[in-house]
């Protein structure tokens, strides 16, 4: 598929994030973690299962007006390592990088032991240590793989 | 040991356990030595779920360091009955007690209560978590009867919610040790103990049946199967009776074998046991004074 054809599947946006090489099936899950399910008003295109040189096949989700914070691009390290982030001002990238997985992920991974003081009314803000595959919750241990990340994300 | 706190195993190494094994030996050693080396100290101890030998051991070990106790009591009786914060009530405490001892049903709460004071906390057990002040007398047990090294330890029970047996397997990986755990399929470790067991090098077999591997151990550690975990009595009961042990359970063990449980039993080790030279539970019970009574000595210095 030409460059062109990928063009047309997710048109170009004026200001906002471009996140890109998104392993396939994660954009709904991107999303998620933006918070973002139509209600803001946020334009919002979405690729997924594109053809990709890197990945064979990728997801790509493109936000107007909008610039992740860093536990975003915490978290969103965690369900797609290989993802680029391309700050886009004036239909121009004016910044391209990779992420990178953190030591640690605060505040947006509920922790899925339901037994955990996390999810007590108490006051304090899941932590979470990432590891090689996972992430493990600072507080009672428990650890969640990769593919189990996105069902526990913690958005509203 | 310089620590804060006492909340996990994996905090301490091997000289940090050693330190308060040889203390507590000291301690037992000539425990009118140590009467009034807390004297003006106090400690609070907050029980959010009941507990006798925990209780009554950090009770009993401050006293005898010359120190004072100062007790929530009951859970029903306080403020948390309210719907006062476990953040609020140890902050609280902390204005009352040079240290506070936590028992919890929450996994983390003691982790999260550490970062609200300026007070060591010792966590006295949270949830299926924790027990890193039981791990240290089950060790000092281990130590007088079988030593730290070259050791083959059977675990049996609960292994799943366990606290206790999550607290010494992740310590005897500090020592040359193997490790065999015994249980059901559905009661076995969980997967973050796995997890630390698996990236420290441990060597570590999981049995589902003890006679597999009885004739090899030195120390049998025995947990109680908790009726409650099942949802079916039934299921409980098919379950819990194989891992019983009477003293025909123990033919095929090493004469040396010790025979351990953090109590209370119910029927996981039969009477008759307690009259074999295998039985050390009782002793494992009474050096809870003097290990706790080392660790708060040392996590008081290291607040001075």
């Amino acid at each position: 598929m030409s460059d062109t054809n990928k063009q047309l599947r997710v048109s170009k946006i004026r200001d906002g994030t471009v996140i890109d090489h998104l392993a396939a099936g994660q954009a709904l899950n991107v999303l998620a973690i933006l918070g973002i399910d139509g209600s803001g008003g946020e334009g919002v295109s979405i690729g997924m299962n594109v053809p990709s040189d890197r990945l064979a096949r990728k997801d790509i989700v493109k936000v107007e007006g909008r610039e992740l914070s860093q536990s975003e691009v915490d978290v969103l390290s965690v369900i797609s390592p290989e993802a680029t982030i391309n700050i886009v001002r004036d239909y121009e990238v004016v910044e391209k990088k990779r992420v990178e997985r953190p030591e640690e992920v605060t505040g947006v991974v509920s922790c899925p032991n339901r037994n955990c003081i996390t999810n007590a009314d108490e006051p304090v803000v899941s932590r979470f240590e990432v590891l090689s595959d996972g992430l493990r919750c600072g507080y009672c241990g428990d650890i969640v793989r990769e593919g189990e990340v996105a069902e526990n994300l913690d958005v509203s | 040991m310089r620590q804060d706190h006492l909340i996990s195993a994996a905090q301490l190494s091997r000289d940090d356990v050693e330190a308060v094994l040889d203390r507590a030996a000291d301690i037992d050693a000539d425990l009118e030595a140590w009467r009034q080396r807390r004297a003006g100290s106090v400690l609070g101890l907050c029980f959010f779920e009941p507990s006798t030998r925990t209780r009554m051991s950090f009770d009993t070990a401050m006293k005898r360091l010359g120190g004072r106790t100062v007790d929530m009591g009951p859970v029903d009786s306080t403020s948390v009955k309210k719907g006062e914060s476990l953040a609020d009530t140890v902050r609280v405490v902390e204005g009352y007690a040079d240290a506070i001892v936590l028992r919890h049903p929450l996994e983390g709460a003691a982790k999260m209560a550490a970062e609200f004071v300026d007070v060591p906390v010792i966590n006295a057990g949270d949830g299926a978590g924790q027990h890193p002040s039981q791990t240290l007398l089950d060790l000092y047990t281990i130590r007088e009867n079988a030593g730290l090294d070259d050791l083959t330890v059977g675990v049996m029970g609960d292994l799943k919610y366990g606290r206790t047996v999550h607290s010494l397997a992740e310590m005897l990986t500090n020592f040359e040790s193997r490790q065999h755990f015994i249980s059901p399929e559905s009661l076995r470790l969980p997967r973050s103990v796995r997890y630390d067991l698996h990236a420290s090098g441990a060597q570590v077999r999981e049995h589902t049946d003890l006679a597999e591997v009885l004739p090899e151990l030195d120390v049998l550690y025995v947990t109680r199967i908790q009726r409650e975990r099942f949802p079916d009595e039934n299921e409980y009961r098919k379950v819990a009776g194989q891992y019983q042990i009477g003293p025909d359970d123990l033919d095929g063990a090493k004469d040396s074998l010790t025979v351990m449980h953090p109590l209370p039993r119910v029927d996981e080790i039969a009477p008759e046991v307690d009259e074999t030279p295998h039985a050390k539970y009782f002793e494992q019970a009474h050096n809870a004074v003097p290990v706790r009574m080392a660790l708060l000595d040392m996590l008081l210095e290291g607040d001075e």
